[in-house]
């Protein structure tokens, strides 16, 4: 069963850059997707779209299906809040602790005190970081931070994971590191999307490629067949 | 309960907004105090001058002179024909022996003079002294009194009541306008102090888009945050408003200058004060807030 579906998308910027064009493209639920490409050829749009960050141009991005395109702004948080999101960044409160971070993403919804602590401690035990609640971020390193922005991403219990180069701050260790809390998050029936600039993660991961080209869909590999 | 949940996180997280970004909170909070505080003795000027005016006001009489000959039966008449004089509020009559004996009480030569005279050789007249409650229309009162027979002559100050009138008009509108352009002014300085604090935090509320809070769930702990500024600033004004305005009012005695420019009792004036600058201080806080935040939800 497709989880998300885009029809003939095509993104193109005010500036009159355009960033996709003619895409058509599914995937599955439970599926765990690269897409590579060079600098400039449409990756961080295409996942900008899938969040509803950008609006396509023209064509149909079908998410859990919604049609994100047409969500109007203010029912944008709607369809986030069935999607996690993560930076190469991290994009953590540095003025909160590691719990208080995560816990974030729950409290907003009106969610009991005691469900909240059971579920950030579920989730940063997930990510290997119970040990670390009442640090804050600047106290963590890359990696560290970046599993508490994936905690923090999956502990809405998300059905679509997306991940925007989160290995790209990181050296080549703790981005393995990473790539095996992605996997257990999978295995736990969440789909992921990664954009990544990293060939070596692509090709030791061994799943489903997208290649990217000025926009186009280049190649689609399967799981496998990469190489 | 989730909707109490949700209220108490609101005001948890706006109480530690304002205290984790302390010192862009310092910059509303000394923003919002200053501007109040000029807020306060501009109102505590605007009202006194006010106050001031209308005692003015009240003591315009008219003074309507009877003609000597009346008994007493007639004085009656022509009282109770004032009675029904529109915009009269009070009258009261004095009678011609009532002002000689008063005049004579006031100085040595009147007395010298005034003591030698018959009650047909005194030219004092009886009169009518009274009270409008309408200084605007104080003219048509007069004249109607005029109109009444047995009165001879009424005299108001003509010419000089009309003038003070205008120039009080004057007055009273300038600082109406004063004060109003005050709070506008106070309520952009606020906003944008809240603005720039509230800018310092995009971050924050992208993270929050991104996780799926709604544009009110965003919102929300931000205008409590800006109320909570708006009431931490006005607490400076307000304890100056109570405690300056009562230590002069209790050093002045009252009064400012002369007996004749009388200020308001403190009570309750300096607490209806405080109330005022703490809703100008919670109103413009959350609206500051509120306008902040908006620029920042539209993605």
């Amino acid at each position: 069963m497709d989880l998300i579906r885009l029809v003939n998308v095509k993104k193109t910027y005010k500036t009159g850059v355009t960033a996709i064009q003619d895409l058509n493209l599914s995937i599955k639920k439970g599926e765990f997707v690269f897409i590579i490409g060079s600098t400039g050829c449409g990756k961080s749009t295409l996942i900008k779209m899938l969040y509803r960050e950008e609006k396509p141009t023209s064509g149909q991005i079908i998410v859990g299906g919604v049609n994100v395109g047409r969500l109007r702004n203010g029912k944008v948080y709607k369809i986030r809040r069935k999607i996690g999101v993560v930076f190469q960044d991290y994009k953590l409160l540095p003025k909160s602790t590691v719990y208080e971070n995560v816990a974030f993403a729950l409290e907003i919804f009106g969610i009991p005190k005691e469900e909240i602590h059971s579920k950030v401690i579920k989730v940063l035990e997930l990510v290997g970081l119970k040990h670390k609640i009442k640090s804050y971020p600047a106290q963590l390193s890359g990696g560290e931070q970046q599993r508490v922005a994936i905690a923090r991403a999956i502990v809405n219990g998300p059905k679509l994971l997306i991940c925007d180069e989160p290995t790209g701050n990181l050296d080549p260790s703790t981005s393995m590191e990473i790539m095996k809390v992605l996997e257990e998050i999978n295995k736990l029936g969440t789909t992921i999307i990664m954009v990544t600039h990293s060939i070596d993660i692509v090709k030791e991961m061994n799943r489903r490629v997208i290649v990217l080209d000025s926009g186009r869909l280049l190649k689609d590999y399967e799981e496998g067949t990469y190489r | 309960m989730k909707t109490f949940r949700i209220i108490g996180r609101n005001i948890r997280d706006a109480f530690k907004g304002v205290f984790r970004n302390f010192s862009l909170s310092l910059a509303s909070i000394s923003c919002i105090t200053i501007t109040l505080i000029v807020v306060a003795v501009s109102i505590v000027l605007s009202y006194n001058v006010d106050n001031f005016t209308n005692l003015v006001e009240k003591d315009v009489t008219i003074v309507a002179f009877l003609d000597n000959e009346l008994d007493d039966e007639q004085i009656d008449g022509i009282k109770d024909k004032i009675s029904v004089v529109d915009n009269v509020e009070k009258y009261e009559f004095i009678s011609k022996s009532d002002i000689t004996k008063d005049m004579m009480e006031s100085s040595d030569i009147f007395e010298s003079i005034m003591k030698n005279w018959s009650d047909e050789e005194n030219p004092i007249q009886n009169t009518f002294q009274v009270k409008v409650e309408d200084i605007n229309d104080i003219d048509k009162a007069a004249k109607d009194i005029k109109k009444i027979e047995g009165v001879t002559l009424v005299k108001y100050g003509e010419g000089m009541v009309e003038q003070l009138v205008s120039a009080f008009d004057v007055v009273h509108k300038i600082c109406l306008i004063s004060v109003v352009a005050l709070i506008l002014v106070t309520a952009f300085l606020i906003s944008n102090t809240i603005k720039i604090t509230i800018s310092s935090r995009q971050r924050e509320i992208s993270i929050m888009r991104l996780i799926g809070a709604s544009n009110l769930n965003i919102r929300i702990p931000f205008i409590i945050e800006g109320l909570l500024l708006g009431a931490l600033g006005s607490i400076i004004p307000i304890i100056m408003t109570i405690y300056g305005y009562i230590s002069i009012y209790q050093k002045f005695n009252g009064q400012l200058f002369s007996p004749f420019i009388k200020l308001i009792p403190p009570t309750p004036f300096v607490y209806t004060t405080s109330l005022l600058l703490l809703g100008i201080g919670i109103i413009v806080g959350m609206f500051g807030s509120w306008r902040a935040v908006r620029k920042h939800l539209k993605i």
